[in-house]
């Protein structure tokens, strides 16, 4: 048990405090221990924890990405533009458009990684400026609303009417966000390549001295976040209903941190679905929790900011004074 | 000519050619280029990123980031707008903005002494520290304000964003200020000598008996005190503060930083080339608007620039050592 809490200490801390804060929410508020809550969250965080997964692999594998976000909004645009070219077409062309196009982006900042030796953070912030420059000169900043009704309209896969009346619902994003988290998983905990994307995080040298492939590794890692953006902004327009150019700017830094708190390092090697998922949800947890605390909207990003902050030298702290006290 | 060289840096003299050939490429395509009105326009809008991008510059030589430094600067704006309201508004003396300036970079500075301070002590990343800091000040300033603007200051404010004296913008001389204050700390105090050393290894530095502690914490105030400068100066540019202000520019400071050859982990840059990457920056940006195109056409440019430079950048440092090879 000891060893267990010892290896995986990030996800240890993040379930104990998930847990103290959904005990203090439930004994204050009446709403937060109910169906319909549950399934508010996860609706709300299927999109970002879809990026998370993404962005994971990236950090795991020693780089670093900011320009998914934005490269999602591209990426929906373009799907946008296709499918009414195409007629309309259907979910299949849907994951499949929008799949391609977030690979193709995410291979752009490999390839410039690579083929050019430039470091991620500064190929990902110039890639960052011309996809967002791009898109919103190409488009003008105008939305689009006449979506195909298969891709705008609500799809509810599981509902329950509770007691007091109120429905509780499970759309699509909370499925295609548990494919995600599952296919990750299998990826970067049990497949050889996951294997060698830690082993490449870890120690870039060493790694390439085994036999790893450094061009390979790149390309895995942006290809996976890019795959994944592309299915996030996918299912963000299922979600708003709408494609605006610049409803994901910003949100590169929002995910960013909650995968950060999950365990994941800024420099590689380390980092787990199960952590992204918990970072994910406290930032949720703790918003959804301020809202039925009634404390006021414009409050919510200064609270969560407060708690990453605390997080961070908390779990730093601990962590170096317990390393310091081993024998 | 070789002691300017190691004054100024090695990516001057590259720099210099880069300027020239877009000045060159521009004063083709538009007549209007080569006029004084152009260049008057640049005066004017250097100041505002130059600052931002000079209180990024010392945290990315430390090797780090300071994600917050927008939100930093809305804050402090809000300082200066705060004092002035409580002194009469449009009514408020000379008196009551030096106050209230004060008061802003003191803001500035304990915003930024709390980063340096958690990232010194705890030892988490910086980039996720600021970016706590972001999210918090950002939400601090949208529950003060209520997401609204703030207007109504006295005639100065304007007169300050907006004067000359000698011919020269006032932000250019705040600006040509800062750049001298940056260029004496980096070159010539002990602290910016520390700043380049710890950039480079931080722990071979505190074997050497520098207190990279108290090193850190004085970068990051120091790069708060630059971002409430930045405030005021786009305080007084705009006649109003609002949080949210600039936030675009957030990682064009990184650009800029990174295309004026500072090395992203930290360590090596000078001011001077940061400088002429931001005055390129500027004149790509209004000669693209001389052209008829808009701000988000130029942000795609920029970026687009940073990959090219980086790019020659690789192919040169190839070349380099293929010729050393041979002989």
């Amino acid at each position: 048990m000891r060893r267990l809490i010892n290896a995986n200490a990030t996800e240890f801390w993040l379930i104990l405090v998930i847990f103290a804060l959904g005990l203090f929410l439930s004994l204050t508020t009446e709403q937060f221990f109910t169906l319909v809550n549950f399934t508010d969250l996860l609706n709300t965080s299927a999109v970002n924890l879809i990026f998370a997964m993404g962005l994971v692999v990236v950090l795991i594998a020693g780089a670093i990405d900011i320009s998914f976000a934005v490269a999602a909004s591209v990426v929906q645009y373009v799907a946008a533009l296709a499918l009414m070219a195409l007629g309309g077409g259907n979910w299949v062309l849907g994951f499949l458009i929008a799949g391609a196009c977030g690979i193709a982006l995410g291979a752009v900042n490999a390839a410039l990684i690579h083929h050019f030796r430039i470091i991620s953070i500064v190929v990902t912030i110039a890639t960052f400026n011309v996809f967002f420059g791009l898109l919103m000169f190409f488009t003008r900043g105008v939305s689009i609303y006449n979506l195909p009704g298969w891709w705008s309209d609500r799809i509810i896969l599981w509902e329950y009417e509770t007691a007091s009346g109120a429905w509780a619902e499970i759309t699509l994003p909370v499925l295609v966000m548990v494919f995600a988290v599952i296919a990750t998983w299998l990826l970067i905990s049990h497949s050889s390549t996951g294997r060698q994307l830690y082993a490449y995080g870890d120690n870039p040298e060493a790694a390439r001295r085994i036999g790893i492939s450094p061009g390979a590794v790149q390309y895995i890692a942006f290809g996976w976040l890019g795959l994944m953006l592309g299915i996030a902004g996918l299912m963000q327009v299922n979600y708003a209903q709408e494609v605006v150019p610049n409803a994901l700017f910003g949100r590169e830094l929002d995910v960013l941190a909650a995968v950060v708190l999950g365990g994941a390092r800024l420099g590689g090697g380390r980092g787990t679905v199960l952590g992204c998922v918990l970072g994910v949800l406290l930032i949720a947890i703790t918003e959804n929790g301020l809202n039925l605390l009634g404390v006021s909207p414009y409050a919510f990003k200064m609270v969560v900011g407060g708690i990453i902050l605390a997080a961070i030298t908390l779990s730093n702290l601990s962590l170096e004074s317990l390393a310091g006290r081993r024998p | 000519m070789e002691a300017l060289k190691a004054r100024l840096g090695p990516e001057v003299l590259g720099l210099t050619v880069f300027l020239l050939a877009v000045m060159l490429v521009f004063s083709f395509l538009s007549d209007r280029f080569l006029t004084a009105a152009n260049f008057g326009s640049v005066a004017v809008q250097l100041p505002e990123l130059g600052i931002l991008t000079l209180a990024m510059l010392l945290p990315i030589l430390s090797g780090g980031l300071n994600l917050a430094i927008i939100s930093t600067a809305n804050i402090s704006a809000l300082t200066v707008a705060w004092v002035l309201q409580v002194n009469g508004g449009p009514e408020a003396g000379m008196g009551a903005f030096l106050l209230g300036a004060a008061l802003a970079l003191a803001v500035g500075g304990a915003a930024g002494f709390v980063m340096g301070a958690v990232t010194a002590i705890s030892g988490a990343h910086p980039i996720l520290v600021s970016l706590a800091m972001m999210i918090f000040l950002r939400g601090l300033g949208e529950y003060l304000t209520r997401g609204g603007d703030i207007s109504g200051f006295p005639d100065f404010v304007a007169a300050i964003g907006h004067g000359s004296l000698l011919g020269i913008p006032a932000p250019l001389i705040v600006f040509l200020a800062c750049v001298f204050v940056w260029q004496v700390l980096l070159g010539r105090t002990r602290l910016g000598f520390f700043t380049y050393m710890v950039g480079s290894n931080i722990e071979a530095t505190r074997y050497s008996g520098v207190d990279t502690k108290r090193a850190l914490m004085l970068i990051y105030t120091l790069s708060g005190v630059m971002c409430a400068i930045a405030g005021i100066v786009m305080m007084a540019r705009f006649n109003s503060v609002r949080v949210g202000h600039g936030e675009a520019y957030l990682l064009i400071t990184v650009l800029a930083c990174f295309l004026g050859g500072v090395d992203p982990f930290g360590g090596f840059g000078r001011v001077a080339s940061v400088l002429l990457a931001l005055v390129i920056l500027q004149i790509l940006s209004s000669g693209l608007n001389l052209l008829g195109a808009n701000q988000h056409l130029s942000t795609a440019v920029w970026g687009l620039f940073l990959i090219a430079v980086m790019v020659l950048r690789f192919g040169w440092r190839r070349w380099f050592e293929r010729k050393r090879g041979k002989t």
